[in-house]
Order: structure tokens, then sequence, then C-alpha cells
């Protein structure tokens, strides 16, 4: 084709040639792309110039370290309405990895229950778990956030007539209170022997293996470290002396004093999102499970494996192959959809830098781009971590 | 005396009692051992701690017929579902002009008969139908808005379920071209194109819808000329459709990812360009083996349109805050709340279910 533009040294001919040979094709069309993008990019900048000139408003980061002025009713680090936006976006970003995290854990422990429950032979308790599973999916989680905390709002009691399953412990519309660990000084005991446990945990499981490959002696790594890991704090927490009090809630005017609360607003969160991904959990637990063929069960007992090391040796590993990376899509997916906690009130990044402060200071542009940023942020950490950890359980050679 | 069989004629006995029947059934899913006796026993606990009181609660003593929750919570002490009777019309349309409604409803009915080509195979006059519902989106447009004669609606009116499947549909109908190049860009060996689709795939999938719909009620403005407007639900339905399509692409790409590269090197052999490779081989195919995966997305799309309450849109959800305002009404969120799940259940339900019979449709293989 090329000879063919020499022939008619045509304008319009050799473009033609140029777009009909595939790998000069390739480059126009990279090249127009670009263009197109940067036209695009490059519009949207003027706009908001214009627009932003028009308001007089200029782009900066400055308002972040102004008072807020606003109050927020869960903080765990220190804050006051004279505390910086910094400062609330640091208290917004707290709260949502608080709920994430508790979220993640309960949906975990929710989704393996009710995963291994659906596979159950017990007719009644796997129709209830489908049950749960179809509704946990069917149900927008927003609805469910909804729901939950409607739930605690009117259908626990007053403060003052407040349910009391435990010493200590009281079930009302305002919250969740209950005893709040006190540490004494000697409490760093209990932390240096957990620590201690860990790294001891972590020798043996290694030495155990090393055990077992060279000699084929086989030690029960799981028990002797749970105990480890159990008991060694234990004896920490009795030789020191019990240096952890606990502060009980009391019922003062019309709401409790002292104690640890979990506000309805938290709870109805926490339970909301772990009902929801718990279910989509419960789906590709079962899913994991049940991709494990027949023959590996079998192939592990003509090897002479009893039942329980066939789970752990066997099946599990190879489930842990097809689960873990959904799972984490799921992990990812529950702290995405904690923002939307600003419907119920609970004060996360969206509720605090890219709710309240937005509509206090006016600053859009800058407050979206933070929001947007940490969230970024969050999502390409998890895929990283991800992504290595596919890599280590990939087959080899495929 | 015993009867005496030749070896071999013994005519086939019944099993034993235990062994049969409803009484073999119920030991083997009820009692079979230790755990599942245990499991039986806290499974009906938990449902006859949980059903009668909500059966209680939801029919036998709900009222449904009162004016006002006064009148309900005098009535009986159960769900006070009159709220829902009172404002079905609002939860259904929004404030869509009532006078109108039989064009929402003459939408909703041929949006079934524009699906139904698509979603079966054996509809007869499927080959005409499918003009139809290509045709549909204009039609519905117009149908919707007004226009062409028809008196116009503003989109301020759009509400309930209305909005929620206006908003679903839309989403999915505008998603899937966009879906399909970007999953095409992403699988490109052209580096920018490639980088750029991955760009805005993970870009659109590393934030929350809810972020988004933010931008759409906040930032668009400033991006777009000076003295432009669109009105909220054109920006949202926008924000949804990108949302959409970076999701729908992923989904798109795993189905190009299962067609096998020898279809690939036929087509490139019967002398087919790219586009034409993919438009008559590729794509017809790899579409197909994701229908069930887009349905899914579909799925989540439709319940996350549930969101738009957030910036202020009219959805059911938008809908039962204004109803929970109302001094008459105030307090019920919990019957309204259910009603909206029921609602939800029910059509995401029938969806997935659809969902997996094609997947075992689809799955001819062993």
């Amino acid at each position: 084709m090329t000879g063919e533009t020499t022939v008619f040294p045509n304008p319009l001919r050799w473009a033609l040639g140029l777009w009909r040979d595939q790998k000069h094709r390739g480059t126009i069309i990279q090249i127009m792309a670009l263009v197109a993008l940067l036209l695009f990019i490059g519009i949207i900048i003027r706009n908001t110039a214009i627009n932003l000139q028009a308001l007089g408003l200029e782009i900066g980061y400055d308002f972040l370290t102004e008072p807020a002025n606003y109050d927020i009713n869960q903080h765990l680090i220190d804050y006051n309405s004279l505390s910086s936006h910094l400062r609330a976006t640091v208290v917004g970003i707290i709260n949502t990895a608080l709920v994430s995290v508790c979220g993640i854990i309960l949906a975990t422990v929710i989704g393996l229950f009710a995963g291994i429950l659906r596979l159950s032979k017990n007719w009644l308790v796997s129709r209830i778990m489908y049950a749960y599973v179809e509704f946990g999916r069917n149900v927008p989680v927003l609805l469910q956030i909804l729901l939950f905390h409607a739930l605690i709002i009117h259908t626990l009691p007053h403060p003052r007539a407040s349910l009391s399953p435990m010493d200590g412990v009281f079930l009302s519309n305002r919250g969740f209170y209950v005893p709040q660990p006190v540490l004494e000084p000697a409490a760093w005991a209990i932390l240096a022997a957990l620590v201690i446990a860990v790294a001891a945990a972590w020798w043996f499981a290694g030495h155990a293996k090393r055990v077992q490959e060279n000699t084929g002696r086989h030690y029960p790594v799981f028990t002797i470290n749970l105990a480890l890991i159990i008991g060694l704090p234990l004896l920490a927490f009795f030789l020191a002396g019990r240096p952890i009090g606990l502060d009980f809630p009391q019922l003062k005017g019309f709401n409790y004093q002292g104690g640890m609360v979990l506000r309805p607003e938290f709870t109805a969160l926490w339970f909301a999102l772990s009902f929801y991904a718990g279910a989509y959990i419960a789906e590709l637990v079962r899913a994991g499970i049940l991709a494990i063929s027949r023959g590996q069960t079998e192939a592990a007992y003509s090897l002479g494996l009893r039942p329980n090391w066939t789970m752990r040796l066997v099946i599990l590993p190879q489930a842990m192959r097809v689960m873990v990376p959904p799972l984490i899509s799921q992990y990812l997916g529950l702290i995405k959809d904690s923002s939307l906690a600003i419907v119920i009130g609970y004060m996360d990044i969206v509720a605090t830098i890219g709710g309240i402060s937005l509509n206090q200071t006016g600053r859009a542009l800058e407050c979206m781009s933070i929001t947007l940023f940490i969230y970024l942020g969050i999502s390409l950490g998890v895929s990283t971590v991800m992504n290595w950890y596919n890599r280590r359980v990939a087959l080899v050679g495929s | 005396m015993q009867q005496q069989y030749e070896a071999g004629r013994h005519p086939d006995l019944p099993p034993p009692l235990v062994e049969r029947g409803a009484v073999k059934w119920v030991r083997d899913n009820f009692f079979s051992n230790a755990t599942s006796i245990v499991l039986t026993a806290v499974a009906v606990y938990f449902l006859y701690k949980v059903v009668p009181p909500f059966v209680e609660w939801a029919f036998v003593d709900a009222v449904w017929d009162a004016h006002h929750r006064n009148e309900c919570r005098a009535k009986g002490e159960g769900a006070c579902w009159a709220v829902l009777r009172a404002r079905i019309a609002q939860f259904t349309y929004g404030f869509y002009p009532a006078h109108l409604y039989w064009r929402v409803n003459t939408a909703f009915v041929l949006l079934f008969i524009a699906l139904a080509p698509l979603l079966f195979e054996h509809v007869p006059g499927r080959r005409y139908l499918l003009w139809f519902s290509l045709a549909y989106p204009v039609l519905a447009f117009f149908l919707l808005w007004g226009g062409l004669g028809l008196e116009p609606v503003e989109s301020a009116k759009f509400g309930g379920f209305l909005l929620t499947i206006v908003i679903g549909v839309t989403g999915i109908i505008g998603s899937l071209p966009l879906g399909i190049l970007l999953a095409l860009g992403r699988r490109s060996r052209l580096l920018i194109v490639h980088t750029i689709s991955v760009a805005f795939i993970e870009f659109v999938r590393g934030v929350p819808l809810i972020t988004l719909l933010f931008i759409a009620s906040t930032l668009l403005n400033y991006f777009l000329p000076p003295g432009t407007y669109f009105d909220l639900l054109l920006r949202v339905l926008i924000m949804v459709t990108l949302f959409a399509s970076a999701y729908l692409a992923e989904v798109i790409r795993g189905g190009l990812a299962g067609i096998p590269k020898g279809q690939f090197e036929a087509a490139d052999s019967l002398g087919l360009g790219y586009w034409k490779s993919m438009r008559l081989v590729i794509l017809p195919q790899a579409l197909h083996i994701s229908i069930p995966n887009i349905v899914n997305t579909f799925i989540g799309l439709y319940k996350d349109t549930t969101l738009v309450v957030i910036v202020g849109l009219a959805d059911p959800l938008g809908i039962s805050r204004a109803t929970l305002a109302d001094s008459k009404w105030q307090g019920l969120s919990t019957e309204i709340y259910i009603a909206i799940a029921v609602f939800f259940f029910v059509s995401c339900f029938a969806m997935s279910r659809y969902s997996l019979y094609l997947e075992k449709k689809l799955h001819t293989g062993h």
C-alpha cells in the first residue's frame, strides 16, 4: 500500500494509505484519542476556571486549617467544634475505618456460619440460611441500614427502661452501653506478653513445619499456639495484679454516664453492613467448598489423612484460592457501602469532609477531591494486597 | 413356613418402615446426628421466637384502614399499613400528574414487550419484536416526558418506583455500548486507549456511587460551560450510566476472556478487520456468555438506585421521607421500609432467578 502512495503523490491518497496500514492506523487512533482526551480535560478546566471566577472563588486547601464549627458525636480522637476541618476529616476517616473493620469481622463470621450451615444436611437450617441469603442479597443495603436504624430507634425502650441482658450492659434507643475497660499502668505487661506469645507462636509454627518435613512427626500446632496466645497474656494479667478494671455505665438523669457506648447510628450501620455483606460471603463460602472436587477428599482419605486433617491440609487451602479474591472484593464493597452512613447521621468521611465541611465552606471542588482521593487510596491499597495474594497462590504453570 | 426361592428369583421387598417415606425424610433431615438435633432445636426455637410475633404484628393485629397514625394505634397494636394505602399513588408515580398515569402504565407494559425478545429465545415474531425493542427507549422517552403532541412533564415530577425503574433501565441501556467500548479498550494493544480505559474503569470502581452522585449534584455545574443547565435527574442519569458502564466493562471483559483464541484467529484468517471481527464473530459470543453477569450487574444497579434519595430525588425512599415528615404518619418508618423492601425483594429475586436460569441454559458442558 505504501507503494501506491509513491505512485500517486496525492495527500488524500497518502492519508488513506496510512489509515489502511494496520500499524499506522493504530498510531493515528492513539493520537486521536489523546487529543480528544486533552481537549476534554482542557474544556473542563477552562469551564471550571470561568465558573469559579464568576463566583469569585479560588481553588485552595487553606480552609482545612480553619475551625470546622460543627460537632461530631462519635470521635475516637480529641475533637470539638473548634477543631480544624482537617481534624474533622481525620475523625471521619477513623469512623469509616472503625465501622469497616468491625463490619468486615462480623460479616466474615456471619458469612462463614451461614455458608457452612447452608450446606448442612439439616433441611430446616439450610432453608433458614437460604431465606437469609436471599433476603440479604435482594434488598438494597441502604434500605437495610434504614431498617436496622428504625428497629433500634423504635423498638428498643428509653434509657430509663432499658434492657439489661447482663450486668453492666444496657440496651436502649440511645445506644448500647457496655462496661469500658480501664487500663492501669501495669497493663503494659499484658501487651508485652501478647507480643511475646505471637512471636513464639510464629517461631513454633515454622519449627513444627520443618520437623514435619524432615521427620514426618506432626505437632498439634493450632491448639498449642492458641493456648500460647490466650494463656500467656492471661498469666500476665494475674501476675501483674489484674491491672485492667471495668468502668460500669450508671444511669444519671435521662441517660447513662461512664462505660462505653455504641451509638444507634454506629450499631445500625455495623449490623446492616455485616448482614448485607454476610449474605454475599455465605454464597462465596458455599461456592468455594463446592468447587473442590470430591476426588480431592477421596485422594486425601486414601493417603490415610483423617477427616479434619483432610479439611485443613487439602480442602481449605484449595477452597481459599477460589474464595479469597471475591472475598476481598466483598470487603472493598463493604468499605464503599459504609459511605451510606450519611443517611442515618453516622459521621464518616462522606458526612464530614464530603458533607458538612463542603456545605459550610462551599468548597465543593476541594472537598470532593479529598473524599475521592481517600477512597481511591483505600481501593488501590486493597487491590494491591489482592494482587499480591493472587500471585502467591496462583497455580504453577497457569 | 418360609417360602423358598431360586437364587436370583427373590422379589424386591420394600425397605423397612424407618428407612422410607416421611419417617426417613424427617430422620435424615432433622435428626441424623447429634449436631443435627441441636441445630433443629435451635432453628425451631428461633422460628418460634420470630415468626408468630411477626405474623401477629404484620397481619393479625395490622390496621389497613385509617386516616392517620393515631387512628391506626387506636384500632390495633400491629402494623399500620394504612399509610401505604394512603400514599400508594406517590410511592408508585411520585408527583406525576394523576391524569397522565396512563402514559406511565403504557410505558411499563411496553417495557415488558420490548424485553421479551431479548430475554427469551422462543418468542413468536421475535425478529420483528427486536426492532420494537430498539425503538423502545425513544418511545418511552416521549411517553414519560411528553412532546410530540403529548403534554410535557418535568423530570422533577418523577418519583416513587417509576423513578427507580427509569434510572435502572436508562442506566443499563446507556451503559451497554459504553461498557462494550471500555472492555474493548481495556483489551486493546494501543497503549493510550488501554490506559484511558483502565484509568476510567478503576477510578469509577474505586469510589462509592454516593460520591459520584455528589459530584453530579454539586460539581457538574462547574464543569459545564457557563449558562448551561441540566436538571438533577439528567445529571444523576449520566453519573449512574458512567458508574454502571465501568462495572459492565469488567463483566464483558470476562466474557471476552472466555472466547477461545481460535475464534480471533479464525476471524483474522477470514480477512475481517478489527471492528468487523468484533461485531460479527467475537462480541456476539462474548455478550451471550456474559448475559447472566450483565443481569447481576443490573440487579446491583437497580438496588443502587435507592441512593438517589441522598441527593434529593423522590425515589421510594424519598417519598417515605416526605411521608414520615408528615405529622399524620410520623413514626411509621418500620412499616414503610418493610413494604419497600418487599418490593425490591420481589423484583430482584425474580431477576436473579432469571439469571440462574440463563446460567443453567448456557452451561452445556460437563
